[in-house]
């Protein structure tokens, strides 16, 4: 008789990843972030409701992706950083000041972490901002897509952005983006999760699996 | 900044002395021919959910060495502080010294703060030290308790991510565990619902999975209120062997009584011998 008579299932010892699509848009005046809500070990889904669009201030959001543990530690030890550095300099941040602690924990231990954040909000200084920082790079674009399910909504994304999209539109294709990568992408799914970001704050919103739009299903 | 804890590491990243140590001793072991013992762990199932008041916890009670059931009554549902516990599934040692230490911690904690503790400190504290071991230390645990803030329910995985939800389930039985929950959960349930369906829960897991069994313990948790239930239900009684059938005592006897078997008929036959030769041998008594 073997050891492997009743074998542990591999998910209880596989790290918990966020196999995700995640992606932040800028719009005249703010941004809006997005993010499916699965999260897997290995082949089961532990949290088919997690909010990905974790707040490091105010009006600054990032979104997780990679893995579960990585990802949530980074974005909690810059939440606190954010909070001394608010209070020192006496203001609200810079989204590039978020962008850049995060990129220097994610470049530092580049060997020993596997998550990829994408950093967005709103500061007085240039409006709204959205920073990639893949690997340990800090890039400023004008949107940025993440995550497992991103690969599928590469050329909806290139083809559909449009500059100056109004608040609603942006939305809007934040929610047709998601909506298209859950459905090719097996590690993505459950409810949308939407966060927009303007001078008067941040507005957090859930759209539930049926509220998606349908696109060509047969 | 001084830290009021028990256990002093924290130089960043992590230490890897225990690991040095334990390559050395397997060496060791291995010139000698004989194989290190394997950890126990908890093939275990476990889960907790919010219900009106509070929190239920539950856990079944096998931990496994291998293929062999090491223990057939062991405690998964670990006191953190008076308001909150945790149940821990993966290996035994590691859920048992990781709760510990961290109860002793939020205990000195709360002295310190000078207020009862929450249930999101010992999340925290929890979901650093695993993730300072990086995974290392098997411990997958369900932290449930209710604090000034209401009932707060908590999954904390080996690699230090955690999910705050209103029900969870860990362990080799979880997704049998969490099938039942799916089907029946409602929010705001009542407390005799809510522990029906955690025992229903961990007995599907008990029943389908071959790391989880025998007992049913819960833990309920209300403000001011902890009932630690153990057992809570036996699930899997071992059966009694019978004492007496029919008047006559079983019990592994296998005389039976003179005329229990009726004669028919009696035949004597004399056998008649001849004594052919006589001879005496003394035996050698010195």
């Amino acid at each position: 008789m073997s050891e492997e008579m009743f074998p542990e299932p591999e998910w209880l010892s596989e790290e918990v990843k966020t196999g995700t699509t995640i992606i932040a848009v800028t719009f005249d005046g703010g941004v809006v972030l997005g993010s499916d809500s699965r999260v897997s070990a290995g082949e089961a889904v532990v949290n088919r409701v997690m909010n990905k669009l974790s707040p490091l201030h105010d009006k600054i959001y990032c979104a997780l992706s990679g893995s579960a543990a990585d990802a949530q530690t980074i974005a909690e030890i810059v939440n606190y950083q954010l909070d001394v550095h608010s209070i020192e300099v006496e203001d609200d941040p810079l989204v590039c000041s978020a962008a850049t602690l995060v990129k220097n924990i994610s470049y530092k231990y580049k060997e020993e972490l596997s998550a990829h954040l994408i950093v967005a909000g709103w500061d007085r200084k240039k409006g709204g901002q959205v920073y990639a920082t893949l690997s340990g790079l800090l890039t400023s674009q004008p949107f940025a897509i993440g995550g497992s399910g991103s690969f599928y909504i590469n050329g909806f994304v290139d083809a559909e952005y449009r500059k100056n999209m109004t608040k609603r539109e942006c939305q809007e294709f934040v929610v047709n983006a998601l909506t298209l990568a859950m459905g090719r992408d097996g590690s993505s799914g459950g409810v949308a999760y939407v966060v927009t970001i303007d001078k008067d704050g941040a507005e957090e919103k859930c759209v539930l699996g049926n509220e998606l739009p349908k696109f060509f299903d047969e | 900044m001084a830290t009021v804890s028990v256990c002093q590491y924290h130089r960043g990243g992590f230490s890897f002395e225990n690991c040095k140590r334990n390559a050395l001793l397997e060496a060791d072991i291995n010139k000698l021919g004989l194989s290190s013992p394997a950890a126990r762990k908890t093939g275990t199932t476990i889960c907790g959910l919010v219900y009106k008041d509070g929190v239920v916890l539950g856990a079944d009670t096998r931990a496994t060495e291998g293929m062999v059931v090491a223990d057939k009554n062991c405690s998964k549902i670990h006191y953190i502080s008076p308001n909150v516990y945790c149940c821990g599934a993966g290996t035994a040692a590691d859920t048992e010294m990781t709760t510990q230490i961290i109860s002793s911690n939020l205990e000195l904690h709360s002295l310190s703060t000078g207020r009862p503790p929450r249930v999101a400190t010992a999340n925290r504290m929890l979901k650093q030290m695993l993730f300072r071991y990086q995974g290392y230390i098997g411990a997958a645990l369900v932290l449930g308790g209710v604090d000034c803030n209401g009932p707060h329910l908590y999954s904390i995985y080996p690699h230090g991510s955690t999910d705050k939800l209103p029900y969870v389930t860990m362990g080799s039985g979880s997704l049998a565990a969490m099938a039942v929950f799916e089907d029946r959960y409602r929010p705001n349930m009542e407390e005799e619902e809510a522990k029906r369906l955690v025992r229903d829960a961990i007995a599907a897991g008990i029943f389908n999975d071959l790391g989880s069994g025998s007992n049913i313990d819960l833990c309920v948790i209300t403000k001011g209120k902890v009932d630690y239930l153990r057992p809570h239900d036996m699930a899997n009684k071992k059966g009694v062997r019978e004492e007496k059938i029919y008047g006559h005592p079983v019990t592994g006897n296998y005389r039976y009584k003179h005329g229990t078997t009726g004669v028919l008929t009696k035949t004597v036959t004399p056998l008649n011998l001849e004594v052919v030769e006589e001879s005496v041998q003394t035996m050698d008594t010195s």
